[in-house]
């Protein structure tokens, strides 16, 4: 029997530039890969990953070289030169392809360590996988092992707690000031990079509107055509603060764009509701003493630098208990895909042995005078007693943990040894005529 | 039995308080449910005690210190219960159960005796006041909590300094919410406890009146400044820092009225 075997390949933002990336990004869904997919009769079970950051194929097959020209030729062919191909995307097998899964699966090896789209992005993928069928029983186990490690990470490390990025510090910053962003108004002070980067992460959040304030109106207007929002002129600025309540600022002015008394003298028509600033400009834009105003949160970019910085401490310590959940799991998953390895044999031992029982039986019982149902019975149960103590020795060698002989030739030892169907001998049992009379 | 059955309800709270306090620091969500769990047993253990009690002294029971702290407790951990299952305010339990507990303890303290009630106490008006006061007093003192864990995150955020507490209080905006819920609805029992009481005082006292006790004058402080506190949010505006700071010292107004209710006892009335 030969074994079968997890493959994984794939290419992601560690090794693959986005040039490349984007030309193998399955961009048609998965649908059509998937049914592509069936023609590859080597291919037992397989499922299909495709997000901004990586492209994942995972199978198992029994002939895995051959599999793998053939998945990267059927999925990818014509879309990058075959050099750069293979120089970009990585193979794992076996338990390494379940510790990459499991690994993807707990957001370690994303972008942004700990954000938590990509579980979403691999149950979305399975579900294609397992609507199709092309999921069956090692990866269906396995795909839920990977969601429930990805759940431990979550529960039992903080990892996702932390922003490690400035725009993520500061999403986590407004959270704690106003719980929730959603509805909330955000004016960008500068229509530059830097701004464009912050406000595209906030509006992800449940932004109600953008407004746009700018030296030069025409850039305002390009870029709050961006986020659907609206445009200004920096002469309106203190105007459009009273509506704000997320301030990005990053002009390239060298002097300050926003005084404490501006601010000061907006607050009461906002009621004072909070007000966050946000200064990402060097130069800084916006006058430090703003921060000393009663429900209004002022930080430079060196205060997010700080969040960011003490935030990847955090995080690191968080990932090294995560890889832990992650070595855990895969262990675990590999003890279960031995044990399977294992069971079919164990199946065909024991019915072999029933059946040389029920056999012998029938030959033999007839043939004794003056049975009752009760001395029957004991001569039945004698038999199995005998061809079980017979199995008992081989069913340990086949499950026991032996650290010298390998699993896969302990198991065809003992399917050669009795003759189990694939094994070259001949599946009879030796002279069914010469019973023991 | 009443007895008995408080200090079960004791033992769960200093149970709960010890697993709140190591979620609080843990911050395991096993460990939250079952502090919970305890929380909700405590509380219901506490709530067969008074009712044990009304039984055993034929009164209602908040009439002696140790009746009155046990009666604040227990209306604690109702309004504490009564909105967590509307608003969840993170960790906002921790500190709750924390002063349910000491408050249990202070009850503990004082002489736990059934005393008979004076012939002159013996009106319907009195648990009425008494209840509806402690009550919106438990409203205020979870106003209080949420106040004070205002001003430590408040202090987190504008010193940009991300310590021990930052991840662990909730957002700025929930306790905000937290103060008006609770102040608002807090207040207005505040005001109708008054009210009853001074029905009250006028049927004991006659053509007395109200007279000028310093409990009476101390309640009257109190309420003028929750009163200013209301207006001041819901006319001008004011919210965050000032109406938190404004609720924690308002807070200590209830304190020295309570301590004065306690002192004096409700029995002042009577000579």
């Amino acid at each position: 029997m030969a074994r079968e075997s997890i493959i994984l390949l794939g290419v992601n933002h560690k090794k693959t530039p986005l040039a490349i990336r984007e030309k193998l990004a399955l961009t048609g869904g998965y649908e059509e890969p998937l049914n592509q997919l069936r023609q590859l009769r080597g291919l037992k079970e397989y499922y299909l990953l495709s997000t901004c950051n990586r492209v994942e194929v995972l199978f198992a097959s029994e002939e895995p070289e051959q599999m793998r020209a053939e998945v990267l030729n059927l999925l990818f062919a014509g879309r990058v030169s075959q050099e750069q191909l293979e120089s970009c995307v990585y193979t794992h097998s076996g338990s390494e392809a379940v510790r990459h899964l499991f690994t993807v699966a707990a957001s370690l090896d994303s972008m942004i360590v700990g954000e938590a789209q990509i579980l979403g992005q691999l149950k979305e993928a399975y579900r294609h996988a397992s609507e199709l069928k092309t999921s069956g029983l090692i990866l269906n186990r396995l795909l839920h092992k990977a969601f429930s490690a990805a759940k431990r990470v979550r529960t039992e490390t903080r990892i996702g707690a932390s922003a490690v990025s400035i725009s993520y510090a500061a999403v986590e910053l407004g959270k704690k000031i106003f719980g929730s962003l959603e509805g909330k108004r955000v004016m960008l002070i500068g229509a530059g990079e830097m701004a464009e980067l912050a406000a595209e992460h906030l509006v992800g959040q449940g932004i109600a509107e953008v407004v746009v304030v700018n030296r030069t109106l025409e850039r305002a207007v390009n870029l709050a055509a961006r986020f659907k929002g609206r445009a200004a002129g920096l002469d309106e600025l203190v105007a459009q603060l009273a509506e704000a309540d997320i301030i990005i600022s990053s002009t390239g002015a060298t002097g300050l764009v926003l005084h404490k008394q501006d601010v000061a003298s907006v607050m009461p028509r906002r009621r004072n509701r909070p007000l966050f600033l946000i200064d990402i400009a060097v130069p800084r834009d916006l006058d430090p003493e703003i921060n000393t105003l009663d429900n209004v949160y002022l930080y430079d970019i060196d205060d997010l630098n700080n969040v960011v910085e003490m935030n990847r401490e955090q995080r690191d310590k968080e990932a090294v208990k995560a890889r832990h959940i992650v070595e855990e799991e895969t262990f675990k998953f590999m003890r279960w895909l031995e044990a399977m390895e294992v069971t079919p044999t164990i199946v065909e031992l024991q019915t072999l042995a029933e059946s040389i029982c029920r056999n012998q039986l029938e030959k033999t019982l007839p043939r004794i005078n003056g049975l009752g149902e009760k001395e029957r019975q004991s001569i039945e149960r004698m038999a199995a007693a005998i061809a079980n103590k017979l199995l008992h020795h081989p069913l340990r060698y086949l499950k026991a943990e032996h650290e010298c002989v390998d699993r896969q030739e302990r198991i065809s030892v003992v399917r050669s040894l009795f003759c189990l169907s694939g094994e070259s001998c001949s599946n009879s049992l030796p002279d069914q005529s010469d019973d023991a009379s | 039995m009443s007895h008995l059955l408080f200090q079960l309800s004791l033992a769960a709270y200093l149970a709960a308080a010890a697993v709140y306090t190591v979620f609080f620091i843990r911050q395991k969500k096993t460990l939250h449910t079952v502090a919970r769990v305890i929380f909700c047993v405590a509380a219901g253990l506490h709530t067969v005690n008074i009712a044990a009690r009304y039984v055993e002294a034929e009164h209602t029971p908040i009439t002696s210190i140790h009746e009155i702290i046990s009666f604040f407790a227990w209306s604690l951990a109702c309004c504490y219960l009564s909105f967590r299952w509307r608003y969840a305010v993170k960790n906002f339990g921790s500190f709750a159960v924390l002063l349910i507990t000491i408050l249990m303890l202070a009850a503990t303290a004082a002489p736990q005796a059934i005393l008979p009630l004076p012939p002159e106490l013996r009106t319907w008006l009195l648990p009425v006041h008494a209840s509806i006061s402690i009550v919106a007093y438990a409203f205020l003192s979870l106003a209080a909590i949420g106040g004070l864990m205002y001003l430590i995150q408040e202090r987190q955020l504008k010193q940009k300094h991300f310590g021990f507490f930052y991840h662990r209080l909730p957002s700025l905006e929930a306790l905000d919410n937290l103060n008006q819920h609770c102040i608002g609805i807090g207040f207005l029992l505040m005001t109708l406890g008054m009210s009853i009481g001074t029905v009250w005082a006028f049927q004991l006292g006659g053509h007395r009146g109200l007279g000028w006790h310093t409990k009476i004058i101390s309640a009257m402080i109190t309420w003028l400044l929750y009163a200013g506190l209301m207006h001041h949010r819901f006319v001008q505006g004011w919210r965050g820092r000032r109406a938190a700071l404004l609720t924690v010292l308002a807070f200590a107004a209830v304190l020295l009225t309570f301590w004065l209710l306690l002192m004096k006892g409700v029995a002042d009335y009577g000579a």
